[in-house]
């Protein structure tokens, strides 16, 4: 403080850097929050000064407190001050700031837009390079939108430095402008192969990024990646591609074909472990992509479960947990491969790091088989009892489960077992699944029937132990086996052997400190017990013990009537009303137990969990139709309308169900029925399930081996599942030796045993010891098979799903910057001069975006009410849209908006390049031409014709008289002489667009052509033969391609030297230099290279491969225009061509 | 991509953090606080990767981290990033800090969490890995320190006093926290997750304490 005083007042400014903060805080332990709001104080006052070094401290410190948790959103404008500062020291601690706090929800980044332009466009390289950082962090829509083009500059900037952040940031870019990846994916491919590997890597890392998410988009892009990673020695690339292509693989098969030899020697001869574990992971991804058809690959198999041995044996923990992570993908397609590696990964399970035992059960999941099932299981338990940590002792209580249970329990053998290792594992304590080993009873008691006995035995025990019921005072999930338990005594009573004495153990008083749902379930199945209890005592005669499990039934009950849960107290209260009436009744010896079973008869079968909604809405059923009209509370007017729309609503109702219901049910069902034919779980030779119990309710009835009698039913205490397994183990045995001798009998009788009802690999003897008579879970009839589409609508890369192989078309080129006239003036470098680049323009026949096109649609829809030829359909359109344009006004900007620097778009004039051929009262014909991309000297010449008459125009016919230089392609066979014909007809007043083909020798100079067209026309007064001259007109520019140039290249050209030149003047031109490039694009095909202020130059290629080079030069109201080309005759005659377009500007 | 880099100490307290995903303030301290919390508790001799599940992201973001003496080093990554690249990663970041603060300590990154946000700039540019050379990287950072002195020489009276500032702020740093500093010992990095041939070679940096 004292120091504080004795400096001045300009040091005051100084008080506090971001180090004596940091010390502050650190010496202010006990009050930090204290200090810190202090401290911000100071930092708004700081904030308030004008200098903006001491600003720019007070962002730094506010970027410190914002680690620390801060919220300092509300000094953005400040830091936008700092940002725009012209020192880069306080630039970059004004960008760090912004990039730490700005995000889409900041208002003031609008205000950012022209600072980063004029950043990016600096000479220093840092300042360049600190706002393309600055950027990644916070990019809007917005600034990604108006700064696209900027940055799309950058990735040609002489520096790497700023390429690569040019090309890195462009990904963000994307991903907030979905419309700026088409204009810019070419440059983005061609800095795939930048001299800077900086750069290279920069690309790789974006497109696979992009590629990612939307892989098949990138599928061409499969050869250059294919060279690169053969080629590179840089190993991040090599990492990207080749993970790239394990996101390609599963598209294009033939290219997993290709990789495996590439991929193989990689692994092979790398000793970057990095490098070696993506190559093994994307062999995996092909042969995962492979498995269904080629099934040759056991040699690459080996090779990647061989290197993952040893990944997984090594003493580095991270590569025994990434080895394990790939094992568990080769498992889903090879588990045969992986299961030979058993040992090992049951040695993973010893380890100390819990990630790694996680993968490893993770793996033992797919690993087990009917053989190796209780061995691991077993592994598994003695894990469970080793654990420390609830969260990994929960894990393998789960993984068990899961182990146990998967595919309908097509692993376990002896269901004795599963059931006492359930019960052990009710032993666990503290731990949160009670319910999943509650509904594992539930499941297997239910659904394997042969179990039910031994599971009561089980369950009975489980009721009767205390420190289960004890638990549940403590908080804990496990006495929800309790709830199971209780179910499965109740319901399945019969096979008790002491059911009094469950009874008892159900109605003890500690009971009632379970959760108030099991203690429902206590009650309700007390009153089955009793039921059954009641039917085997009338049974034998012993009224006595029936009136004794009555009075204690009487006795017991009222604890539960007295519940504070209500549904126990409900179930309680009516069961001892029943129980008293019983009472009167074995007063007066009537036998009670019939009617009292009654009410318990039947079968609970399980239902499959999706089964309520695939039930099909039946016939005539209107789910959305009022059953009572809804009470209208608004005034009769408001009413009146809803009741219209309601009954027509129903009218279309009923006839969709019943065009759905007839044969659609019927294909349904019998789909179901195969269905259920091929699964192995199906019960199909018995009618109907709930038709065999009724039946034959006992148990000879169910084709269920007799439980051997070794086989103690009732364990004394809890059961230990290793004698299971001992057991089991016998049984195997004397199988085997039965089979044998069965064997020598020669099959004499197969037994009632089922073999195998699972072919399982390798363990297709072992016999299960119950029938895994597993009741199928019902499911509706008819059921519908739903595949829902799981996409997530909101997924942010789903915009960046776009078809990068279309040309790139005149809508979708990036905002190009205008520049004002009071632009500073030219720094002396070229390369930092802010050079504005316009992409290439196909104006012409382009696809247009679609929202554009269906507009153009609708109104070409409205245009016209018919429309015949489907398959013409979309050329008409086109026609159309071309038409509509051109019916437009030309509209002309005269004025330009300024705006303070905004980047402006200047909306270009609707042109066309369709020029009017001829006319007549017939019809009107406009025509184009176009050099062929695919064939040299050859031009395509697309004629709308209009019919504007009223009548039918037919056999429209095409003759040219071809001249020594230009030929009309015409059908094989056909003379000279012959017209081509027209393949459409045109009603009144519809048009269409016909193209023909002609072959050109020289192009150096513009050609004419006589033609005629010859048609019928056809109206209710008959039909007359019609023709029409015209000349088509074929100018130099016709011959020209638009073909994009990297200025490179175009330098290049201007350089070698082989190029004649010429030029013309062309003074009074009032049209902004924009509008006036775009014409010179759009009607001689040229494409603009570079465009530095009021300067541009623009190349073009003619289909015979002369290059055009021309350099367009505005003054005050003149445009000179130099060329170059290789042809001076060309070059000549496109000048005046491009003159006489000057000339109309 | 990266989702974020954060560095904080045995105690849990923030060092650096990066986020390449907009967090209010909030959430990012919770984040601090979870990851910390899932990090702290791992033995020293276990693998580097946790299932950040929940934290930032979706499943399909891991935790990578190394632990230096006082410091943890995490970054969270999703499935498109290798795990044992970034590892490296990490290794580059630090041993840059080495060579930019010349034996770097906790309080180098306490002090100036502002250089170092500059040096991983370098290296990482929204989430996307920008330069692994740690040549490179070191030149830029020498390149822009140049520059930054250039531009004091203007400030000259004004700077000079901060700068003793700083100094005194190192020296004048509380014991405890030095002596914590004091005996950091190195892990040794194993030699077999270096990447190939860029020039990441992975030495025990026993400059590191």
């Amino acid at each position: 403080m004292a120091l504080r005083m004795v400096k001045g007042s300009i040091d005051r400014m100084f008080d506090k850097n971001l180090q004596d903060l940091v010390r502050g805080i650190r010496n202010h332990k006990e009050d930090e929050a204290k200090y810190i709001s202090q401290c911000i104080d100071e930092i708004k006052q700081e904030l308030k000064q004008d200098s903006i070094a001491v600003k720019a401290n007070a962002v730094c410190k506010l970027t410190y407190l914002q680690m620390l948790g801060y919220d300092i959103s509300w000094a953005a404008f400040n830091i936008i001050e700092v940002m725009s500062a012209s020192k880069f020291t306080f630039k970059r601690i004004g960008y760090l700031a912004a990039s730490q706090c700005f995000h889409e929800g900041t208002d003031v980044i609008m205000l950012t837009t022209n600072q980063i332009r004029k950043d990016l466009s600096s000479p220093s390289q840092h300042d360049t390079g600190v706002a393309l950082t600055g950027l990644s962090c916070f990019v809007t829509p917005d600034l990604a939108r108006d700064l696209a083009n900027d940055i799309m500059t950058l990735m040609s900037h002489t520096k790497p430095y700023i390429r690569k952040k040019a090309v890195l940031i462009m990904y963000k870019v994307f991903l907030k402008h979905p419309e700026s990846l088409r204009p810019a994916f070419p440059r983005l491919k061609e800095k795939l192969e930048d001299p800077d590997p900086g750069v290279q890597s920069a690309a790789v890392n974006v497109i696979c990024e992009l590629a990612r998410r939307n892989p098949k988009n990138y599928l061409s892009l499969a050869p250059l990646f294919f060279k690169l990673m053969t080629s590179s020695t840089n190993n991040w690339v090599l990492i990207k591609i080749i993970k790239l292509f394990g996101a390609l693989t599963p598209l294009e098969p033939r290219l997993g074909k290709k990789l495996i030899e590439p991929l193989t020697n990689l692994i092979h001869s790398t000793s970057a472990m990095s490098l070696l574990y993506e190559c093994v992971n994307t062999v995996i991804a092909v042969l995962i992509s492979l498995s269904s058809g080629m099934p040759n690959h056991s040699a690459s198999i080996q090779l990647c479960v061989q290197k993952l041995r040893i990944l997984i044996e090594d003493s580095d923990q991270n590569l025994k947990y990434l080895g394990l992570l790939a094992m568990s993908k080769i498992l889903k397609t090879h588990p045969k491969s992986v299961q030979s590696h058993k040992d090992l990964i049951l040695q993973c399970l010893d380890d100390k790091d819990e990630s790694i035992r996680l993968r490893a059960l993770d793996l033992l999941y797919g690993m087990v088989s009917k053989k190796s099932l209780m061995e691991i299981v077993k592994k598994l338990m003695a894990h469970v009892d080793k654990a420390e940590g609830t969260t990994y002792r929960d894990e393998l209580l789960t993984k068990i489960i899961d182990i146990c249970s998967q595919s309908n329990y097509q692993h376990i053998t002896n269901f004795e077992w599963y059931i006492s290792i359930l019960v052990e594992l009710t032993r666990l304590e503290g731990t949160r699944h009670g319910h999943l080993i509650a509904a594992q009873m539930l499941d297997v008691a239910i659904r394997v029937k042969a179990i039910r006995k031994f599971a009561v035995a089980q369950m009975s025990v489980l009721l009767d132990s205390a420190p289960l019921v004890a638990s549940s005072t403590q908080r804990n999930g496990i006495c929800e086996v309790l709830y199971a338990a209780a179910w499965i005594c109740g319901e399945f009573s019969e096979h008790l052997q002491e059911p009094q004495r469950t009874l008892e153990a159900m109605l003890r008083p500690k009971v009632t400190t379970l959760p108030g749902h099991i203690q429902a379930v206590y009650v309700q199945n007390v009153l089955k017990l009793y039921a059954s209890i009641l039917q085997q005592e009338e049974q034998a005669g012993q009224p006595e013990a029936a009136q004794q499990a009555t009075q204690l039934l009487l006795e017991r009950l009222p604890q539960f009537v007295q519940s504070a849960d209500l549904e126990v107290q409900e179930r309680a209260s009516c069961i001892l009303q029943l129980v008293k009436h019983v009472q009167k009744l074995q007063a007066k010896a009537v036998p009670v137990a019939e009617e009292l079973s009654a009410l318990f008869a039947g079968e609970l079968n399980p239902v499959a969990p999706k089964a309520q909604k695939k039930v099909p809405v039946p016939e005539g059923l209107d789910l959305d139709a009022w059953i009572n009209e809804p009470p209208s509370d608004s005034d009769s007017e408001d009413e009146r309308p809803k009741a219209m729309f309601h009954e027509e609503e129903q009218r279309h109702a009923k006839p969709r169900q019943a065009e759905v219901d007839e044969e659609e049910l019927a294909r349904r069902r019998e789909a179901r029925r195969q269905e259920q034919a091929s699964n192995p779980f199906y019960i199909k030779s018995s009618p109907s399930p709930h038709k065999r119990y009724q039946d034959a309710p006992g148990v000879e009835h169910i084709p269920v081996v007799q439980i051997d009698l070794s086989v103690p039913l009732k364990v004394p205490g809890l059961p230990l599942s290793e004698q299971y397994v001992k057991l089991e183990e016998e049984r195997r045995h004397r199988q085997k030796l039965e089979k044998d001798k069965r064997k020598k009998r020669k099959k004499e009788k197969r037994g009632r045993r089922r073999h195998g009802s699972l072919p399982t690999e390798s363990d297709e003897d072992i016999a299960p010891a119950q029938q895994v008579d597993i009741v199928t879970e019902e499911m509706p009839e008819n059921a519908l098979p739903s595949d829902e589409d799981d996409k997530d609508p909101n997924d942010p890369y789903r915009a960046l799903d776009i078809d990068l192989d279309k040309p790139l078309a005149d809508s979708e080129k990036l905002p190009v910057l205008k520049h004002r006239n009071a632009q500073a003036p030219k720094p002396p470098e070229k390369e930092d001069v802010p050079v504005v680049e316009k992409k290439s323009k196909k104006p012409k026949k382009k696809e247009k975006t679609h929202k554009e096109r269906s507009r153009k649609r609708e109104e070409g829809r409205k245009k016209s009410t018919q429309k015949k030829k489907k398959h013409k359909k979309e050329k008409e359109e086109r026609g159309k849209d071309k038409k509509s344009k051109k019916r437009r006004p030309e509209r002309e900007e005269a004025t330009e908006p300024v705006q303070n620097g905004a980047p402006q778009e200047e909306p270009l004039p609707p042109m066309s390049s369709y020029c009017p051929l001829a006319e007549n009262a017939y019809v009107k014909m406009t025509y184009d031409v176009q050099g062929s991309l695919q064939e040299d000297s050859q031009v395509t010449v697309s004629v709308i014709l209009e019919n504007h008459s009223r009548s039918l125009l037919k056999n429209m016919e095409l003759s040219v008289l071809d001249s020594l230089n230009t030929k009309m392609a015409r059908p094989e066979g056909s003379s000279v002489h012959d017209g081509v014909p027209v393949p459409f007809q045109l009603p009144p007043g519809v048009s269409n667009e016909a193209q023909f083909v002609f072959s050109v020798q020289s192009i150096v100079m513009a050609q004419k052509l006589k033609g005629t067209l010859s048609f019928i026309a056809k109206d209710e007064d008959g039909a007359t033969q019609e023709k029409l001259d015209f000349k088509l007109h074929f100018s130099c520019s016709s011959y020209l391609l638009t073909t994009p140039c990297c200025s490179d290249a175009f330098a290049k050209l201007l350089e070698s030297g082989d190029l004649s030149v010429s030029s013309i003047k062309v003074d009074g031109i009032s049209m902004s230099f924009q509008n006036l490039l775009a014409r010179i694009c759009f009607h001689h095909h040229f494409s603009v290279v570079e465009r530095v202020d009021s300067c541009a130059s623009m190349y073009s290629r003619s289909i015979q491969g002369h290059h055009v080079c021309l350099l367009v030069k505005k003054g005050e109201s003149s445009v000179s225009v130099d060329g170059k080309c290789s042809d001076a005759t060309m070059l000549g005659n496109l000048l005046e061509e491009v003159k006489g377009t000057l000339a109309q500007c | 991509m990266i989702k974020a880099i954060l560095i904080f100490n045995n105690h849990g307290k923030p060092r650096l953090s990066k986020f390449y995903q907009p967090y209010s303030e909030d959430t990012q301290q919770q984040i601090i606080r979870e990851t910390f919390h899932l990090v702290s508790k791992r033995d020293e001799n276990v693998c580097n990767f946790l299932e950040g599940g929940l934290l930032i992201g979706g499943s399909d973001n891991k935790l990578i981290y190394r632990h230096y003496a006082t410091l943890y080093f995490v970054f969270c990554v999703d499935s498109s990033e290798s795990e044992l690249g970034i590892l490296d990663l990490i290794q580059v970041f630090v041993e840059t800090l080495d060579k930019c603060f010349e034996n770097v300590c906790e309080l180098d990154l306490i002090f100036h969490v502002d250089k170092v946000h500059n040096i991983l700039a370098e290296m990482v540019m929204g989430g996307m890995v920008l330069e692994t050379n740690m040549n490179e990287i070191v030149t830029q950072i020498d390149a822009q320190n140049k520059l930054e002195k250039s531009e004091q020489i203007t400030y000259t009276g004004l700077f000079c006093i901060g700068q003793d500032f700083s100094r005194a702020g190192l020296a004048g740093a509380p014991a405890r926290a030095v002596s914590a500093v004091k005996n950091m010992n190195l892990p040794e990095i194993p030699r077999n997750i270096n990447i190939g041939d860029i020039s990441i070679k992975v030495p025990n940096l026993p400059s590191f304490k």
